[in-house]
């Protein structure tokens, strides 16, 4: 049985005027101690799959249909007293800034120490010792130094990673670390993927890593989804995505890269922008960006296939992988 | 003469120095040390002894982490600071010293593209508006028409379309935002643009877009760019030349080809192998230890010791030079100055 299966979610936001679908029908597994990444630009929907699975979605959004099975358990149907249990217990969520996450007012030690308590029946000093072995394991020195500091006391990085430590803490079966290294710097970056992957491989944690970098999906995650407009549009191995996709949007998304051009030669763009939640068009979302888009693409919205190594959503793949600049490209 | 003028770089700056002063005031300065009053004044060392050049048509890229100096360096260029010590030249002529007016003639020619476009255009202002206003301010008596034809020109080379005209910046996606502060920075027909981060808040799609769009105007318009970022992958595509920035100081500058091949500096070579690879699995990163240390009461010597593997008694106490190596390429650092590096990584 797979930790977490994820079936038919949809995820809608009542503005005032009309209600938009933020989540489309997605579904996918991830099994025990599985690294997954999801990747995609901004109004895609990958940091309201997040959220949604830990069923923390506020007003205006909300879970429309779909089931979001934990341990065979539907987080949707979750009452607030199992929500509880689930969220920091079993399911953890790292965050982009660390500087939002934790308490400006409170020391790491007292942010660290009420977590703990709150979830376990624990002495005040058991769970000060258990907070000292979480912060040895990401590597910070001193950590009985660093309970006694307040967050802005700390840089970036060394933030980041009592986060981790945070979301450690009571030993989740699943992290899902949305952007969490976005705000770091490169050589920061680094390091904190180094420990995260660490981490999740030592304990058996499961990841759900979401992120716009391809490059940190290459290189932290197994498997893949590709999000558009609210769709899972490609999922599959991340070597076989990253390797040969098989979307004509994931093929943009990776030849736009600038590393994929001779340096100083145009870089292959994708012509538009994402479209915007209320105005989703017709069929597949990304047919106004296509150069492959037929009639049947702005019809209808097309349903996932197995092609090539990957599930993907697109109505040409076949005429697309026949194409003399894709196999050129490939080539 | 001729031949003078064009050896000569359009942009010098030399061992420019920008300090901030954390205690302003008087009463801030007194401190309370060992049972007596004392003055002392902190201040944040920005840009320490920074010499650089670019020459016509060069993109000059400027990279590093957070709090290096990078965005300082831009604004001083820029003219939205005034250094601490050192010059800035453009063109031959002295500009960092120089007063409001004798400055006018130079905004025209020197534009500056921000990080943020959400920030950069006026949210009162249409966008026919924020584009014209730099058109009648250095071209005072160009007549309405021709400040309309001169911003329609430019909105169609930029892809702005110039039906836009009538609506505000809100109306826009950050990628076309983006368009529209770039055509702002061409309506004026500069000759030098600083872009400080100019695709950094965009997404990966729209980043290739407006990439483009800067590389496209540097070939019909002969721009010269003065290009921060702390992207390496956008560096090696866009940049001519790379200068690698430390806590205020020039690691390494290098042709853009040369830096990537073949890096010297140990912060460089950690820089690099720090950027996440699509196609290679392996981290493979060379780590560096602790973090970067405030630019308050920088340390003596060298300012990356504290982070570098090969740092010794010399790197403590002796600040390095940049020094001139066979490649061309300018490195200050002890270990590669006395062949310390490779020494170490082959035995």
């Amino acid at each position: 049985m797979s930790l977490l299966s994820v079936r038919d979610l949809t995820v809608k936001f009542a503005m005032r005027d009309q209600t938009v679908t933020a989540l489309n029908g997605i579904s996918f597994d991830l099994a025990k101690g599985e690294r997954l990444g999801i990747v995609g630009e901004s109004g895609a929907g990958k940091s309201i799959t997040g959220f949604s699975l830990m069923n923390l979605l506020s007003r205006p959004g909300y879970i429309d249909t779909g089931k979001i099975l934990f341990e065979g358990e539907d987080v949707v149907q979750m009452n607030d007293k199992r929500l509880r249990n689930l969220r920091g217990n079993r399911m953890a969520m790292i965050f982009q800034d660390p500087m939002v996450t934790l308490n400006p007012v409170l020391t790491i030690g007292q942010q660290m120490i009420e977590t703990l308590m709150a979830h376990r029946k624990l002495s005040h000093e058991e769970a000060r010792q258990i907070a000292i072995v979480k912060l040895r394991e990401v590597y910070i020195p001193s950590p009985e130094e660093r309970l006694e500091q307040y967050p802005h006391e700390l840089s970036g990085g060394m933030r980041q990673r009592i986060i981790i430590a945070i979301a450690l803490l009571l030993d989740p079966q699943l992290i899902i670390a949305d952007e969490p290294t976005t705000a770091l710097d490169v050589t920061i970056q680094a390091d904190i993927m180094e420990l995260m992957l660490e981490l999740c491989q030592s304990n058996q944690v499961g990841l759900i890593l979401i992120t716009h970098d391809l490059g940190v999906v290459s290189q932290m995650t197994e498997r893949t989804l590709v999000m558009y407009a609210g769709r899972i549009i490609e999922s599959g191995r991340t070597r076989e995505i990253i390797n040969d996709p098989q979307h004509p949007y994931t093929q943009g998304l990776i030849n736009a890269l600038p590393q994929q051009t001779v340096p100083g030669q145009r870089l292959k763009q994708i012509p538009g922008n994402m479209p915007g939640l209320a105005s989703i068009p017709a069929g597949c979302a990304f047919n106004p960006r296509c150069k492959y888009a037929t009639d049947l693409c702005r019809s209808r919205v097309p349903e996932a296939v197995h092609y090539g190594g990957v599930e993907v959503a697109c109505h040409e793949v076949q005429r697309l992988n026949s194409d003399e600049d894709r196999q050129e490209a490939r080539a | 003469m001729s031949d003078a003028k064009t050896d000569r770089p359009l942009l010098e700056i030399k061992n420019l120095e920008k300090r901030f002063d954390l205690d302003q005031g008087f009463l801030e300065t007194l401190k309370f040390k060992q049972g007596k009053i004392v003055r002392e004044s902190r201040s944040v060392h920005a840009v320490n002894n920074i010499s650089l050049e670019a020459r016509k048509g060069e993109a000059l890229c400027v990279v590093g982490e957070s709090g290096c100096g990078k965005s300082t360096v831009a604004r001083l260029v820029a003219g939205l600071l005034t250094p601490s010590a050192g010059e800035i030249h453009y063109g031959g002529q002295r500009i960092d010293n120089l007063p409001r007016a004798g400055m006018q003639p130079l905004r025209k020619k020197i534009q500056m593209i921000f990080q943020n476009p959400y920030a950069s255009l006026n949210p009162r202002m249409t966008i026919r508006q924020a584009l014209e206003e730099p058109v009648r301010h250095h071209y005072p008596n160009a007549s309405a028409a021709e400040v309309r034809d001169k911003v329609t020109e430019v909105m169609l080379s930029v892809g702005v379309d110039p039906s836009w005209a009538k609506r505000y910046p809100h109306e826009f996606s950050g990628g076309q935002r983006q368009r529209i502060a770039i055509a702002r920075a061409l309506t004026v027909d500069p000759e030098f643009i600083i872009a400080d981060e100019p695709i950094s808040a965009l997404d990966v799609s729209i980043q290739a877009q407006v990439l483009n769009l800067m590389l496209e105007a540097k070939e019909s318009r002969g721009l010269t760019y003065l290009f921060i970022t702390h992207d390496l992958s956008v560096v090696e595509h866009f940049g001519t030349r790379v200068a690698v920035l430390y806590l205020g100081s020039v690691c390494e500058v290098a042709d853009t080809a040369t830096l990537f091949s073949s890096p010297k500096h140990p912060y460089t070579r950690a820089l690099l192998s720090a950027v996440p690879q699509l196609k290679d699995d392996r981290p493979n990163h060379i780590r560096l230890k602790g973090e970067i240390p405030t630019p308050i009461n920088l340390p003596k010597g060298c300012p990356f010791q504290s982070r570098c593997a090969f740092a010794d008694a010399r790197c403590k106490s002796e600040k390095p030079k940049a020094i001139h190596q066979p490649d061309g390429s300018m490195v200050a650092c002890h270990a590669v100055e006395e062949d310390r590096l490779d020494a170490v990584a082959a035995g």
